[in-house]
């Protein structure tokens, strides 16, 4: 689906200045079907890959392949495959949602654009306000235009640019929902965020990404590279020396206690953990609760970052 | 096609709800096409004949022998506001096209546009013709309606074949499209490069000086307007264009636009 090799962006700052480098030796592999995120502090070059993945500009080095074209070669044919959600919906105000919808089927080459549109429009449920003008729009409503305007021509990628950013929880869930939805279907989603949340609730893999690609792994993979595996054993009362004789196992990474907890790390929590309810029990423990600690998807991307 | 007509819609259904530019599409004209009708309807009513001695006499060397002095100050009169009529063709597809781009940048709806398939030459071609065909034609209305009206005035006859003659006939219908195409691509070459739609119109109206220069020069006495200014104007113009709309093309970078736009 996209394929990169060395990508590499300078933008030149006029003469006698340095170039700047946007994004350097990027080489990643995105699979079909797959939800990609692509996290990154600002500046740090998300957008800029897009809009060459887009073929909105060009790359100064390195090669790309998109729905099997190559950037630089095939953009028409690129530009025709894929769907892009730009950072800021870009909507025309003075048009209706439905004309400004038909305008881009109609660039896109859609058979029929009518009827794609209203397949949208109702989709997204904006059908009841398709001929007021864009200008009056909410900005979740004209979020959810672009979108629909990304997906009229039915593309296999979808670029989603900041797709929640500066919306309501509301519309943001809105949003959210309807990648899901995207997602089910089995469309390829390139997804820049910053949102960490809503990158780990969507995607399948993640790459951090700081001009140079930092990482790339499925978040589970992510946090266990980074963290391990952790359990919580909540105990009724928990005796100093409880903490030792879990120490003491072989297998036990690490173990310390907080409050009336114990926090354990374990390479295999599934085979570990019975061994050590057995021990603890047999100490004269009162188990309550026992859990897996999850570090959030902030945690790793702060470490990867600081990194 | 398709492609260059979606643009050509779009922009004129934007465009058109855009007041500043509503008003210099529909006041211009009907200026322009009032200013001289009141003049010449003044003229007739007062009986003012006016004598050879009051016409330079570089254009009353132009008059026909059979024309009288009054017909003779009627033409002359006539062909000062043959300037206004090209002011049109001008001044119409300025206010369009300055916007055109310009306007895209700041609302942020040229980073989807250029997503999709379309070329920079059908995207400039869809452009440049939703700036110039409401300029073009509407210069053509304007001179349709003068027509009627000095008809309908009991115009004299020499007065009226001067008008539907080489002279008009070439500036309304070969010199007007061309200056036209002239003034589209270089208000999109300026709207590609400014960030303000006020800026893009106000650098664009340039253009409009060497017109002034030759109305400025008629009045004075030093340029005659002939069917030969006429041809050598046209094809001035004619190569003009073709740099212009070379020019425009290669400096639409689509790179640049986005990138370079805060």
């Amino acid at each position: 689906m996209i394929r990169t090799e060395g990508l590499t962006k300078l933008f030149n700052q006029g003469r006698n200045q340095p170039s700047i480098t946007a994004v350097e030796d990027l080489t990643l592999q995105v699979e079909e079907g797959e939800v990609f995120g692509f996290l990154g502090p600002n500046g740090a070059g998300k957008t800029t890959t897009v809009r060459m993945l887009a073929c909105l500009i060009g790359m100064t080095r390195g090669r790309a392949w998109i729905n099997g074209y190559e950037v630089g070669r095939d953009d028409q044919a690129i530009r025709q495959s894929v769907g892009l959600l730009t950072e800021t919906p870009g909507m025309y105000d003075r048009l209706s949602a439905e004309r400004n919808l038909t305008l881009f089927a109609r660039l896109y080459n859609v058979s029929q654009p009518a009827a794609r549109v209203e397949k949208y429009l109702r989709m997204l449920g904006l059908w009841d306000r398709r001929m007021d003008e864009v200008g009056s729009f909410s900005k979740g409503m004209r979020q959810k235009l672009a979108i629909a305007r990304a997906l009229l021509h039915e593309p296999r990628l979808v670029f989603l640019d900041e797709p929640t950013s500066g919306l309501d929880p509301e519309a943001a869930k809105l949003v959210r929902d309807f990648i899901e939805e995207l997602k089910t279907a089995g469309r390829t989603i390139f997804l820049c965020t910053h949102n960490l949340d809503e990158a780990d609730r969507l995607c399948d893999r993640i790459a951090i990404f700081k001009t140079r690609l930092v990482t790339v792994d499925s978040p589970a993979n992510l946090r266990q590279k980074l963290y391990g595996r952790s359990v919580v054993i909540h105990l009724a009362e928990l005796q100093p020396d409880w903490v030792d004789l879990v120490r003491s196992l072989p297998f036990v990474r690490e173990a310390r206690a907080v409050e009336n907890r114990l926090v354990i790390r374990l390479d295999d929590p599934e085979e570990q953990n019975p061994v050590i309810i057995q021990q603890l029990v047999q100490a004269g423990g009162h188990i309550q609760f026992v859990g897996e600690l999850r570090h959030s998807l902030e945690d790793v991307y702060l470490k990867m970052i600081g990194n | 096609m398709n492609h260059i007509w979606t643009i050509i819609e779009k922009e004129w259904a934007e465009v058109f709800k855009n007041r500043m530019v509503l008003l210099t599409v529909i006041i211009m004209p009907l200026i322009f096409t009032a200013l001289p009708v009141v003049m010449l309807y003044i003229m007739n009513s007062s009986g003012v004949a006016g004598e050879m001695s009051d016409v330079p006499a570089e254009f009353a060397a132009l008059c026909e022998t059979n024309l009288s002095a009054g017909d003779c100050m009627q033409i002359f009169m006539i062909n000062q506001f043959l300037f206004l009529y090209m002011m049109m063709p001008l001044a119409i597809p300025i206010a369009i096209a300055a916007y055109s781009i310009v306007g895209e940048k700041t609302t942020r709806s040229l980073e989807p546009l250029l997503a999709t398939p379309i070329t920079t030459v059908e995207l400039l071609v869809g452009k440049g013709l939703a700036a110039l065909l409401p300029g073009v034609l509407a210069t053509w209305a304007c001179f349709g309606i003068f027509h009627l009206a000095l008809w309908l005035m009991h115009v004299p006859v020499g007065v009226r074949s001067y008008v539907a003659g080489p002279v008009w006939l070439l500036a309304i219908l070969l010199l007007g499209p061309l200056m036209a195409v002239a003034a589209v691509n270089f208000a999109l070459i300026v709207s590609a490069r400014v960030n303000d739609p006020r800026a893009a119109e106000q650098i664009s109206m340039v253009l409009i000086v060497p017109l002034l220069g030759l109305l400025f020069g008629q009045i004075a006495g030093v340029i005659t307007v002939n069917a030969q200014l006429m041809l050598i104007s046209a094809a001035v113009l004619l190569v003009a264009d073709i740099g212009l709309i070379y020019l425009g093309e290669r400096l639409f970078r689509r790179e640049t636009i986005l990138t370079r736009w805060k």
